[in-house]
């Protein structure tokens, strides 16, 4: 098991688009880091620099100690699982779990000894004889992460190896994936564009955005500071909501003051702040009361317009006086109709001040 | 609305029986024929064989060494598909996965070859040949029918492995291989079909090759299947018996050929690489 580390990595293609500027991150030995964001991100393009299936336009890779950016991916000494599983359509399961070793010339014994005990573990041994096109997708999966871990390679790459499953063999094989990881203590890299997968998968995430690193943090850190709108945006479910207006210094403490259009709330900022905001809100921290004025002063009037239960929780849709929409997530027994008038509250522990212009986080 | 589909089957079923009596029929009546005497042949020809005999083909393997033709034929057409089909997969694996100027200019320039009509270049090639030495020698037919095989062998190979998922070669480079032995252990493998299609294909052509084999060949050392029959005909009679058999043999190669690879042809190797 090694460390990966990416050094001022670039990657611009021909036609100019660009799939990384200048990247600097660092996968740590034994380390889950997702690398997430939507598509044309980059993240596959940053997956497939350091496999070695694309070259760097710019910057150092390297894999424990040893510089790779020139070396062909057979020479990387890392395993990957593709989106397609891209099994070798004409081999056995057999003949696919063993192909790296025996490629490497290993001896046979110890290709039959291995092979086995990855099968085994991921209950792969009575599908050894079969060939691709006779498995089932999550089979398929499984023989493609097999064919990575029989190599013991010195770090795993997985660029969005779940995407292709339904649903619930997505949430087992993430939570297989997980204990796999814990087990074998190894260095993985694991590209998704899903923020849930990302959350619950990753030691740490790197959020990225046109090939432009945003923030490299733990599941909590990203969630709850977010270093910019985009990454507030794009981490949590259902997203979170913004609404933009001014800061000013008002009050009898002279306390800083968001102003917007349908919300005056003062803010806890530090810095000094420029004119023009964004105000954050995850709908976890917006609560819902019934009628115009049930929850007292510092609320908004707001009129409901659609509610998805989803039975731990109802996702409330609702439009505000001056055109807003907002988003807020109620308790499941709480009775919210559709055209209800209604009172939301911002709790003010879950405010977030973005720049209006870069988007970066205040205070 | 189930009665008009079942119209519509039978409507379905006359068309492909009449197409099948279209194509098959004269390769049925060339079979009769060459069982039938000359003389009935031309007296009362009957639908069914009445009285069969061998004399045709007998007449033509003693008589005529009709053996000497047909081995000139598989080695000439063997020979032709062997290196259309090596160097033929070489240059589609470049034109298909390499990245270099110019490719669409040469996959263009390829096809130009092709449009030339044979019988336009019939006496260049001829003055060509003839000033290396090759007029009435295997190499002489082998390498004009291998200009006018390749484009199609190329242009096959190249559609088809394109076709190939590049990840299964990406994973085997990450799984250690080199790019000669992603070719050989994965590539290869996967285009093994649609290397039997083009490979029949370009024997079917060479062995019913005609203007070529007829120009640069001087006598029957060297003349392959249909040069020998069209040579049949003396100058007051035509042997129609001898040359239907004669037809009959030459058919019979290609058709167990294409027989038996037919199954390696519709297997469908890459079911099941990727998700589907």
């Amino acid at each position: 098991m090694a460390r990966i580390s990416l050094e001022h990595v670039e990657k611009v293609y021909p036609n100019g688009y660009v799939a990384a500027r200048d990247l600097s991150l660092e996968v740590a030995d034994g380390e889950l880091l997702v690398l997430v964001g939507p598509s044309g991100s980059g993240k596959s393009t940053i997956l497939r620099l350091m496999a070695g299936l694309e070259s760097v336009t710019g910057g150092t890779i390297r894999i424990g100690e040893r510089d790779v950016t020139d070396l062909p991916p057979q020479q990387r000494d890392i395993a990957m699982v593709f989106q397609n599983y891209a099994l070798y359509p004409h081999m056995t399961v057999r003949q696919n779990l063993a192909f790296g070793l025996t490629i490497r010339k290993q001896p046979v014994s110890v290709i039959d000894q291995r092979v086995l005990a990855v099968a085994a573990s991921l209950g792969l041994d009575v599908l050894l004889d079969r060939k691709p096109a006779q498995l089932s997708g999550g089979q398929r999966q499984r023989v493609a992460l097999g064919r990575a871990i029989v190599r013991e390679p010195l770090a795993f790459l997985f660029d969005e190896p779940l995407s292709n499953l339904d649903a619930q063999l997505r949430v087992e094989t993430r939570v297989e994936l997980s204990r796999l990881h814990r087990k074998l203590g190894a260095t993985m890299v694991y590209v998704t564009h899903d923020q849930s997968e990302a959350l619950t998968l990753g030691d740490r995430i790197a959020v990225l955005k046109e090939g432009v690193l945003q923030q490299i943090a733990t599941p909590m850190q990203l969630y709850h500071h977010p270093a910019n709108k985009f990454v507030a945006g794009f981490i949590g479910s259902p997203s979170m909501n913004f609404l933009d207006g001014v800061v000013r210094r008002e009050g009898p403490g002279a306390e800083r003051t968001f102003r917007g259009k349908d919300l005056t709330i003062d803010v806890p900022l530090r810095t000094e702040a420029p004119d023009k905001v964004f105000l954050g809100v995850r709908p976890q921290h917006l609560e819902v009361f019934g009628g115009a004025n049930a929850g007292g002063d510092g609320t908004l009037r707001a009129e409901v317009g659609v509610v998805e239960p989803m039975g731990n929780e109802q996702i409330v849709y609702v439009t505000l006086s001056g055109g807003d929409r907002l988003v807020a997530v109620a308790p499941p027994d709480q009775q919210v109709t559709p055209g209800d008038v209604v009172s939301i509250r911002v709790r003010p522990e879950g405010i977030h001040v973005f720049d209006a212009g870069t988007g970066a986080r205040l205070g | 609305m189930k009665a008009r589909a079942g119209w519509g089957q039978w409507a379905m079923g006359g068309v492909l029986v009449a197409l099948m009596v279209f194509t098959l029929f004269p390769f049925y009546w060339a079979l009769v024929s060459s069982f039938t005497p000359d003389a009935a042949l031309f007296r009362d020809p009957s639908l069914w064989p009445k009285d069969i005999i061998l004399d045709h083909y007998r007449a033509l393997f003693d008589e005529r060494d009709f053996f000497t033709p047909i081995r000139n034929s598989l080695i000439v057409a063997g020979t032709t598909t062997f290196f259309c089909l090596t160097v033929g997969t070489l240059a589609a694996y470049a034109l298909a996965r390499l990245e270099f100027r110019g490719k669409a200019a040469i996959m263009a320039f390829i096809l130009a070859v092709t449009m030339f009509p044979q019988i336009s270049i019939v006496s260049p090639l001829y003055l060509l040949l003839r000033s290396l030495r090759l007029i009435d020698t295997y190499p002489g037919l082998i390498m004009p029918y291998m200009t006018f095989a390749m484009p199609l062998t190329v242009w096959v190979l190249t559609g088809s492995i394109r076709q190939i998922p590049r990840d299964l070669e990406e994973a085997a480079h990450v799984d250690g291989a080199s790019r000669r032995q992603s070719f050989t252990k994965i590539l290869l493998p996967l285009a093994v079909p649609s290397l039997a299609t083009t490979g029949i294909l370009t024997f079917i052509y060479c062995w019913n090759e005609f203007l070529f084999a007829l120009s640069f060949t001087l006598g029957p050392e060297r003349q392959t299947v249909p040069v020998a029959i069209a040579l049949f005909r003396g100058q007051y009679q035509v042997p129609w018996g001898q040359i239907l058999a004669a037809a009959v043999v030459a058919t019979a190669p290609v058709a167990v050929m294409v027989l038996l690879f037919q199954r390696r042809i519709v297997q469908g190797l890459t079911a099941g690489a990727v998700k589907g």
